[in-house]
Order: structure tokens, then C-alpha cells, then sequence
């Protein structure tokens, strides 16, 4: 196992030197997190013995560069093209013949002849636009039905008598911030007591002679509840939907830990475009990114994808999972009955609000509902403020 | 290990430029190539494909941290185990967990001995006293400490750190960049040796930046079916090495049926010693025994009535 091997590392010279920084650089420009002790570590890779062959240098400069899933998948492709020179594409197409080329460059590098002087060969590596955290990958997170969506897109705030519709969205919000208010109060008040912290106990009985006269206490940690909201988009709770998501948006900019999410056919995730300090402009995001309101909905396929993808990232212990539906689903209700079942498995409570309750005479019949209801912790109304109002005990009970 | 490298913490960060310390990457006659530690992986029962085997090579060239990320049942903790007994070092494991702190990560006192000492002691002077009970005889090791205060390079293996929460994470990169711990007491404990760190994540919560940035990361995936074959012959020596080569097969297939637990490898090992002490030696040869056998595989009721015996016995007929 001898490689060729250089005299002084220091001496890779400065083509390869230069090489390197580009391709770091090309890297960070594909969204790599690489610092400077990288690079530094990357060139001493590059000169060390046994790393110093063409077939080992790759994998080791992926091992250190990478520092994610997304990254460590797409280094192949950056690598090739950078290092021979050639697009994405064509190094696709002549996959399997391409070590020679790729031993070469390294090696004419190495031995630092003045050829590396002049630049490489142009990169055309194909940059993706800044794609949000991590989810850069060229296959992404396919989500739903890929069945005809209606590509209309409805703005949320046009509902209904627009004055009337500010007035109720101010007041959902109003009414988000003061429960989260009351929420956190609530919490602190609770997480007095606990058990005896020894330490500090024993710490302090060593003034009194070792008799533990202070008692020392530990508090357990709080931990916040988390909320998870998935909100029913489609045509047949437009109505709703515009009050709620305000509502929504309230309580997702004060509770540190919450997630929302839009389903109609599909289902998309929307913390980001909530997060935005303004409201009226959120609901502008939300009405670019939940394209295809309106197309029917999918409550099972919807809440497959979350099980499947999001779930386990936005779950924990203390996760109260929302969801708004009025429970007309045009899927199969079997599929919805199993996917609610999985999901009462992994939190801590599942409220379903379905705005109809409040009608006279409503009864939950419709198969989707039915199918769903069993796994459903609480099911309340929210067709009104006060309905809204009325939950703020119950989440400071989980 | 010359003493030079070892006091050098792969986070000094000003040492990188030492010509001398890159001539010692190459020159350090225990640093092992990548070829040697596949051998050597090989040789005490794990099977890793190249890319590993130049990460962990790496890691003691580099000094830093190797991060291991992929999903439940893909060998993570094994590549430590292996690791330590390829080295010949000691594993020394850290079991992440929500909730986890310094106490259970770093060091904690016997309060119970000490409460005794104290009483044993009353009417000595105070001071002496309390100079005794927080002395080494009262102090007991967890798993960081007893990592950097072996005089033998050990393994230390951080499973599941995902798991712990975000404010152990940024207390395990102090750690891991200083390699001493003060405890007040008692004063600062250096690093005798730099032990050799191995993460392991699958995803519940996402990492931060700076911990990913520090580490050397192999992301591992399901082996392919010649690895997975390879595995279970190393494992089984008795095995059948044709048998081993349909239940990888067959495995790979079970793995792409819509699985609420996707089975790992070692399910697949248990399933094929169960396959084996029964006697089967083709897996097509009698379904019910091989549906029978799949509760070594299949860990949830869903899974359990997805793959009927038809089902499975489809899948053994298209792989044998």
C-alpha cells in the first residue's frame, strides 16, 4: 500500500492550494458549513501519504466537508465536477470512465508543476437558487396527490366583508397573544418544588457542621408546550380558514415551539411564512404557497406525508398536534382512521376544531370524520372567537 | 501516539500551520490507512465499505470527531464497538437522553460517603474537612471524564446525541474542544489521553451547525446486498453462504415494502440464526416457517399483517 508520497507537505504547492480554496469555495456556495480549520485540514489531506491517491482523497474530503445529509449525497457531483472539470451533466454521462481523468488532475496538482498556474476549467456546476435549510436536495420532500390541482389562488383576506373580517382577525390575534400570556404564567407557577438537590445541600451543610439544615431543592425542567397545527385549506372552509390562520399566526409568533402546517390536496409547510412579523403579509405568503385551494381535500394522503416526513421532526412529549378540518375528505376514510391512529401514538393530544359543530343539528357523519373521531382527544367548535377562547384551558392542562 | 500530537486537541486551531505537526500526520507510525482498517474491520466482525474506512482513518489523522448519521438499525454503535476493538481500546458510552446533564455526563460526588465522612469527622476542623470529602476518593466518573482521564487512548461513543437537548450539545463541544473539565471543587483535569469520539444521530432533532462543522461525517445507509451477505457470513460463520446470500436478498426487498418500521441489520442477523437453528436451507423451502421466523424482523402489529404468508412467500420465490 505505498502511495506516492510528497517530501514536505507544506510544499503542495500553490496551484493545488488555490484549487482547493476554489473548491471550498464552490461548496459554501452550495450551502457546506466549511470553516477555515477545514480548509486547513483539507490541504494537510490532500498532502498526507495515504491519502495522497486520487480514490482515497475523495472520500476523505467528503467525510470532512460534509456535515449533513443533503451535503454528504450531493459531494459526488461537486466533486467530479469540479475536479474534472465538467459540468453535473456531463459527468453524469461518462460516469464509469472518469477515474483516469480525475487521477490526473490530482496528480499533475500534487506535484505542484507550474501547469496549475492557470485557472481550471470553468465549473457548471448547476447552483440551486438559495434553497430554504437543508432541504436542498434535488429530489426534496415530494409531498401528496400529484392529482389535478386547481391552480387558483385565492387570497385568504377577500373571504368576506372586508371590514368586518379585520375586525375578527384583530381580535383572533389579540386573543392568540393573551393565551400564550396566560399559558407561560401558568407553567412557572407549576414548576416550583421537586425533589432535593444533594449537591447544594451537602455544599451547604458543611457552614453548619454536616447538618443539612438548608435544603437545597431542584426544579425540573420546564419544558414548553409545543405546538403542532394542521390547518384544513380547502374550498369548503375558506370561511374559517382566514379568522383561524390570523389566529394562528398569533400564537405561532409568541409560543417559541410551534409548527404549522396548510393541507388540501397536498400538504405544505408554512412555520416560515407565519413567522412573518406582519400578518397581512404572512397571509400574502400563505396565499402564494398554498396554491390549489380549493381543489377538494385530502385529509389521509395530508396526514400520511406529515407522519411520514415531518412527524418525527416537529413531535415531542409535550406536542399538542391542532387540527381544523371540517372532515370532508375526498380520500378513502380507512387510510385517514390508520394515519390518526399513528398519530395519537407519537403526541400528547390530538384537538380536532371543526368549525360545523357550532351548526344546529351537526352531527359527525361524514365518513372522513367518523373514521377520525375515534383518535381525537378533544373535538370542539371553532366558528367563533369565544369558541377559540374556550380552548385556552385546556392547553394549559397538557 | 507521540506525546506532542496527543496534547494537541484537534480544536488548536493555531497548530494547524506547524509544518512539523503535518509531517507528524504522516510520519505517526500508529496512524493506519484506510486499506489496513478495513482489514482490521473485517477482521473483528465488521464489514465497512471504503468511504468508512477512510473516515475513521481520518479521525485519528485529523483529531477530530467522526459524526454517524442515518437511520435506526444501520450499525451505527456498532462502528464504535468495532472501532475499539480494532484499536484494542477501551468503549467508554455515553447514552444521550432528554434531560441529560453534567451529573449523569461528567462527574458527580458520593454524597452518601461523603454525608458519612462528614459525620465521622464532626468536631475536626471545618476546613480540613471539607478539603477531604471533595477530594478524588469522593469523586465518581461518568462516561466524559473517564474518557479523557484514561491513560490509554480509549473509544468514547455519543449515542443518539439528537437526543439530549440543545444545551448539552453546545457543553459537549467545550468539551470536546478543550478536552479538560474544571470541576470547582477541585480544580481543572486535563486530558491525559484524547480519546477517539464517535457521534451517532438519527435525526429527531436537528444539529447545530457548529457541532456538524467540527465533526468528520459518514452518513450510513442499509448495506447493499453483497455487504449485508458479507455481514451475516462474518457474524455466522456457520451459515450456508447461500442462504446468507437469499436472506439479503430477501431482506433488501422487505426494506422496500412500506414498512412502519423499516428492519435493520441486526434483525437480520437475529433472523438468520433463527433460520439456521431451525434447519431451513433455502428460505423458499417452507413458507409457514418462514413467516413464523419473521417476528425477528417485522416489530409492530402493521407490519406483522402487511406481510402475510403470501406476501413473504412471494418475495422468497423471487429471491431464491
Amino acid at each position: 500500500m505505498t502511495a506516492p508520497a510528497l517530501e514536505d507537505p507544506a510544499d503542495i504547492g500553490p496551484a493545488a492550494r488555490r484549487r482547493l480554496s476554489g473548491f471550498v469555495r464552490t461548496l459554501r456556495d452550495n450551502g457546506f458549513a466549511i470553516g477555515l480549520a477545514e480548509t486547513r485540514d483539507g490541504l494537510a489531506v490532500l498532502a498526507a501519504a495515504p491519502f495522497g491517491r486520487p480514490a482515497t482523497v475523495k472520500p476523505a474530503l467528503k467525510a470532512l466537508f460534509c456535515g449533513r445529509r443533503s451535503d454528504f449525497d450531493r459531494f459526488d457531483d461537486l466533486f467530479d465536477a469540479y475536479w474534472q472539470g465538467r459540468g453535473v451533466k456531463a459527468s453524469v454521462a461518462v460516469s464509469g470512465t472518469s477515474p483516469k481523468a480525475s487521477q490526473r488532475t490530482l496528480r499533475t496538482l500534487q506535484q505542484g508543476t507550474g501547469s496549475g498556474g492557470e485557472p481550471g476549467p470553468a465549473i457548471d456546476v448547476d447552483r440551486r437558487p438559495d434553497a430554504p435549510d437543508g432541504d436542498a436536495s434535488p429530489e426534496g420532500r415530494r409531498e401528496g396527490a400529484t392529482r389535478h390541482e386547481s391552480l387558483a389562488r385565492t387570497d385568504f383576506r377577500k373571504i368576506a366583508d372586508p371590514d368586518e373580517l379585520a375586525l375578527a382577525h384583530a381580535l383572533a390575534e389579540r386573543l392568540a397573544r393573551r393565551m400564550r400570556a396566560r399559558l407561560t404564567r401558568r407553567d412557572k407557577a407549576s414548576a416550583r418544588g421537586g425533589g432535593l438537590d444533594l449537591r447544594g445541600t451537602i455544599r451547604r451543610s458543611l457552614s453548619t457542621g454536616g447538618t443539612p439544615l438548608r435544603l437545597v431543592r431542584r426544579k425540573p425542567r420546564h419544558k414548553p408546550l409545543r405546538l403542532v397545527l394542521l390547518v384544513d385549506a380547502s374550498g369548503s372552509m375558506s370561511l374559517y380558514t382566514g379568522v383561524f390562520l390570523r389566529f394562528v399566526h398569533g400564537v405561532l409568533d409568541q409560543f417559541r415551539e410551534a409548527e404549522a402546517f396548510l393541507f388540501h390536496t397536498r400538504l405544505v409547510h408554512v412555520s416560515d411564512a407565519l413567522r412573518e412579523k406582519d400578518a397581512a403579509r404572512a397571509l400574502d405568503r400563505l396565499g402564494l404557497m398554498a396554491e390549489g385551494v380549493g381543489g377538494g381535500t385530502r385529509i389521509g394522503d395530508s396526514l400520511a406525508t406529515f407522519n411520514r416526513w415531518h412527524a418525527a421532526r416537529v413531535i415531542h412529549s409535550r406536542t399538542c398536534v391542532m387540527i381544523l378540518s371540517d372532515g370532508y375528505d375526498t380520500g378513502e376514510p380507512e387510510p385517514l382512521g390508520a394515519e390518526m391512529a399513528a398519530l395519537g401514538r407519537r403526541c400528547r393530544r390530538i384537538v380536532w376544531l371543526n368549525p360545523m359543530i357550532g351548526w344546529a343539528g351537526y352531527e359527525p357523519v361524514a365518513r372522513g370524520m367518523a373514521a377520525a373521531l375515534p383518535h381525537v382527544d378533544l373535538f370542539a367548535p371553532a366558528h367563533t372567537l369565544d369558541s377559540l377562547a374556550a380552548l385556552e384551558p385546556y392547553l394549559a392542562r397538557i | 501516539m507521540p506525546a506532542a500530537k496527543s496534547a494537541r486537541p484537534w480544536s488548536a486551531r493555531a497548530d494547524r500551520d506547524d509544518p512539523a505537526l503535518l509531517t507528524s500526520y504522516r510520519s505517526d507510525p500508529t496512524m493506519l490507512d484506510r486499506q489496513t482498517i478495513a482489514d482490521r474491520l473485517a477482521a473483528v466482525g465488521y464489514v465497512a465499505d471504503g468511504a468508512l474506512a477512510t473516515a475513521l482513518a481520518l479521525m485519528d489523522m485529523l483529531s477530530r470527531p467522526l459524526l454517524l448519521e442515518g437511520e435506526a438499525g444501520v450499525g451505527k454503535t456498532e462502528v464504535a464497538k468495532a472501532l475499539a476493538a480494532l484499536h484494542g481500546a477501551e468503549l467508554i458510552r455515553l447514552q444521550c437522553h432528554e434531560g441529560l446533564d453534567r451529573s449523569d455526563a461528567l462527574y458527580e460526588w458520593n454524597y452518601q460517603r461523603q454525608l458519612l465522612a462528614i459525620k465521622a469527622r464532626e468536631g475536626a476542623d471545618a476546613a480540613a474537612t471539607e478539603a477531604h470529602v471533595f477530594s478524588e476518593t469522593y469523586l465518581l466518573e461518568r462516561p466524559l471524564l473517564a474518557a479523557i482521564r484514561r491513560t490509554d487512548r480509549p473509544v468514547l461513543l455519543i449515542d443518539e446525541i439528537d437526543r439530549a437537548d440543545e444545551e448539552f450539545e453546545a457543553f459537549l463541544l467545550e468539551i470536546l474542544s478543550d478536552f479538560q473539565v474544571t470541576i470547582p471543587e477541585l480544580g481543572t483535569v486535563r486530558a491525559t489521553s484524547i480519546p477517539r469520539v464517535i457521534l451517532t444521530s438519527n435525526g429527531t432533532r436537528e444539529l447545530s451547525d457548529a457541532l456538524r462543522r467540527r465533526c468528520l461525517y459518514h452518513a450510513l445507509d442499509f448495506p447493499d446486498v453483497d455487504r449485508e451477505a458479507r455481514i451475516i457470513l462474518a457474524r455466522l460463520p456457520d451459515i450456508d453462504v447461500a442462504l446468507a446470500l437469499q436472506i439479503a436478498r430477501l431482506m433488501e426487498r422487505i426494506r422496500k415494502e412500506d414498512l412502519s418500521k423499516v428492519p435493520g441489520v441486526a434483525e437480520t442477523l437475529d433472523w438468520a440464526a433463527a433460520l439456521v437453528g431451525l434447519g431451513v436451507a433455502r428460505v423458499d423451502a417452507d413458507r409457514e416457517v418462514l413467516h413464523a421466523t419473521l417476528s425477528c424482523v417485522l416489530k409492530t402489529r402493521e407490519d406483522r399483517a402487511r406481510m402475510s404468508p403470501e406476501v413473504i412467500a412471494r418475495l422468497a420465490a423471487k429471491v431464491a
